[in-house]
């Protein structure tokens, strides 16, 4: 059969690990020696445990920090690129997509040389205009700002295509009948243009939600000065949070739970998004 | 008279658009090639100049000594590591994935549906769920440190899967039937029919799998334990000096080895790349 090769390989590699990681919440163990069976016991640690709770709020404050800014700009961006008047439009599409392409640890690294706050470019250039160093890095919030920049760097240029995509689906006609009833462009884009969207703005913000609990790459490379996910875990995500548990200390049990109740969360959330932006379908 | 002052009102309304337009395209193409260029002037300066009052843009100490220093470190033998895992693991997974898509899209046997269903929803889990398992099963498998993990556990990909049936269902029936009248094995449909019309779709798929691969960062980190066999992106991680700190001049180095082969392929592939992003939002 053509499809039992993938089947098997994905029962070994997908399935079992799912299910033992059940398994392994519910046990205490940190690498070697037996299992113990411990119940609920992680379960519980976990529900009192503020550096999860910590992260999963990380998670949703980096979202609110990047993904409405994020979307919105990529959706103006496309409008302008699905515009026939721009020039040289292959070369600004090529350089919007380009980072998506890019290795981002290395990205990370030079991210976090423009941040210095000493000598980086970012306040090189401020201070140029009179502006206050900003610690960019060493400030609870400004370091979420970071991080947010760095991941809108990386993924606008893919939103950007996912909804200059979409709007090749929507007739020309609609917008331009609208332009004559006098409608300014703006009004077009708020009143045709985003309701018939809807659908694909749903998808992109569906996986920045994913996107933003899962950041890994970001926060290594930018905030791991004094532990990774600093300062004062205030870009700790839930996947570095995993990371620490199981490669840093060996709790490979209690990870097992972290990433359970994780997933749960993002399960959650994900229909939540669905049934709330998506109901008028 | 009219008409004049209308088609004048026009004109200024476009000219404003126009500038409108670029005052948000330039920006922000600009600030998505600052990382670039910065990365690049970077891997060309020497350490004291990297952070220096008044800035340091261009200066006459600028050279190639440390990408001679990351080669003396063994950059070449990471970029085939990195290399090798990206070719190996988007060839196996181009094999599995149109090889499943095809039993999806054109057999129907029981339980068809229900395992479509179940692949589906495997694609909202996220790697961070398994891979503490995923882990425990490496070691235990004696494969740590192998290349083996960053191949074989990821050749299931179910979006792959999940793409080559959506291709493989628009090719027509009657030309499989065709294949067998003549006397084609199953098989032989699949070498001989199927995957030269669907090299198109295997040629998007393949590149977005190999630059997720090349670009990879926790799993590796995790596997690859001695530095010999490390990927690109984990020797950026991990040269730090003595004191813990970051080498930044040797990083921008290794980073720029690293993100040149995947911008000369974007460069040249660039409508595959979109169309492969495009994809999932579409269908979706």
């Amino acid at each position: 059969m053509f499809i039992s090769p993938f089947y098997i390989l994905f029962a070994i590699f997908s399935v079992y690990p799912i299910i033992f990681s059940i398994y392994l919440s519910f046990t205490k163990w940190k690498g070697m020696g037996p299992k113990v069976f411990v119940g609920l016991e992680n379960y519980r640690r976990l529900f009192g445990d503020p550096i999860f709770w910590q992260s999963i709020r990380n998670g949703v404050i980096i979202f609110f920090l990047y993904v409405p800014i994020m979307t919105l700009l990529a959706l103006v961006l496309a409008v302008i690129l699905n515009a026939k008047f721009v020039r040289f439009f292959r070369i600004f599409r090529t350089m919007l997509v380009a980072p998506y392409v890019t290795t981002m640890i290395a990205v990370g690294y030079v991210f976090s040389i423009m941040m210095n706050a000493r000598y980086g470019l970012f306040n090189m250039v401020l201070s140029s205009i009179g502006i206050p160093p900003v610690p960019w890095l060493d400030n609870v919030w400004w370091a979420r700002v970071s991080i947010s920049l760095l991941v809108m760097w990386a993924w606008l240029g893919y939103n950007m295509v996912i909804m200059l995509a979409g709007l090749q689906t929507i007739p020309k006609d609609l917008v331009e009948a609208a332009t004559i009833d006098g409608a300014n462009s703006v009004q077009a884009l708020f009143h045709i243009t985003v309701p018939l969207m809807r659908p694909i703005i749903l998808f992109c913000v569906i996986l920045s939600t994913i996107g933003s609990f899962g950041l890994f790459n970001e926060v290594y490379t930018l905030t791991s000065a004094g532990g990774l996910g600093g300062p004062m875990y205030a870009t700790i995500t839930p996947l570095v949070y995993i990371y620490r548990q199981a490669f840093r200390n060996y709790n490979f049990s209690y990870a097992s739970t972290v990433s359970y109740i994780y997933f749960v969360i993002i399960f959650a959330l994900t229909l939540l998004e669905l049934r709330y932006f998506g109901r008028e379908e | 008279m009219a008409v004049i002052t209308e088609n004048t009102l026009i004109k200024t309304k476009t000219i404003g658009k126009r500038i409108f337009v670029y005052l948000v395209l330039i920006p922000t193409c600009i600030f998505m090639m600052l990382p670039f260029f910065w990365m690049l002037i970077t891997s060309l300066k020497p350490m004291a100049e990297v952070f220096n009052v008044p800035m340091i843009i261009f200066s006459r100490n600028m050279g190639l000594f440390n990408y001679r220093y990351v080669i003396d470190k063994g950059v070449w033998i990471r970029l085939w590591n990195t290399f090798l895992i990206s070719f190996s693991a988007t060839t196996l997974r181009l094999f599995f994935c149109s090889l499943a898509g095809y039993g999806f899209a054109k057999y129907r046997f029981p339980g068809r549906e229900f395992l479509f269903l179940v692949l589906i929803a495997s694609m909202i889990v996220p790697f961070a769920v398994i891979i503490v398992p995923l882990y425990i099963m490496m070691v235990n498998f004696h494969w740590v440190d192998t290349i083996l993990p960053l191949v074989i556990p990821g050749a299931a990909s179910a979006f792959g899967i999940f793409f080559m049936r959506q291709y493989i269902r628009c090719i027509p029936d009657e030309l499989l039937d065709a294949a067998r009248i003549d006397g084609c094995s199953e098989f032989g449909i699949y070498g001989r029919v199927i995957l030269p019309i669907i090299t198109p779709g295997l040629i998007t798929l393949g590149l977005i799998f190999f630059m997720q691969v090349w670009n990879d960062f926790l799993w590796p980190l995790v596997i690859l334990k001695s530095p010999e066999n490390q990927t690109l992106p984990v020797m950026i991680a991990t040269l730090t000096g003595q004191a813990g700190t970051n080498m930044y001049t040797y990083q921008m180095a290794v980073s720029v080895i690293s993100i040149t082969p995947l911008i000369i392929i974007f460069l040249i592939f660039q409508r595959r790349f979109t169309a492969g992003i495009t994809f999932g939002a579409v269908k979706g």
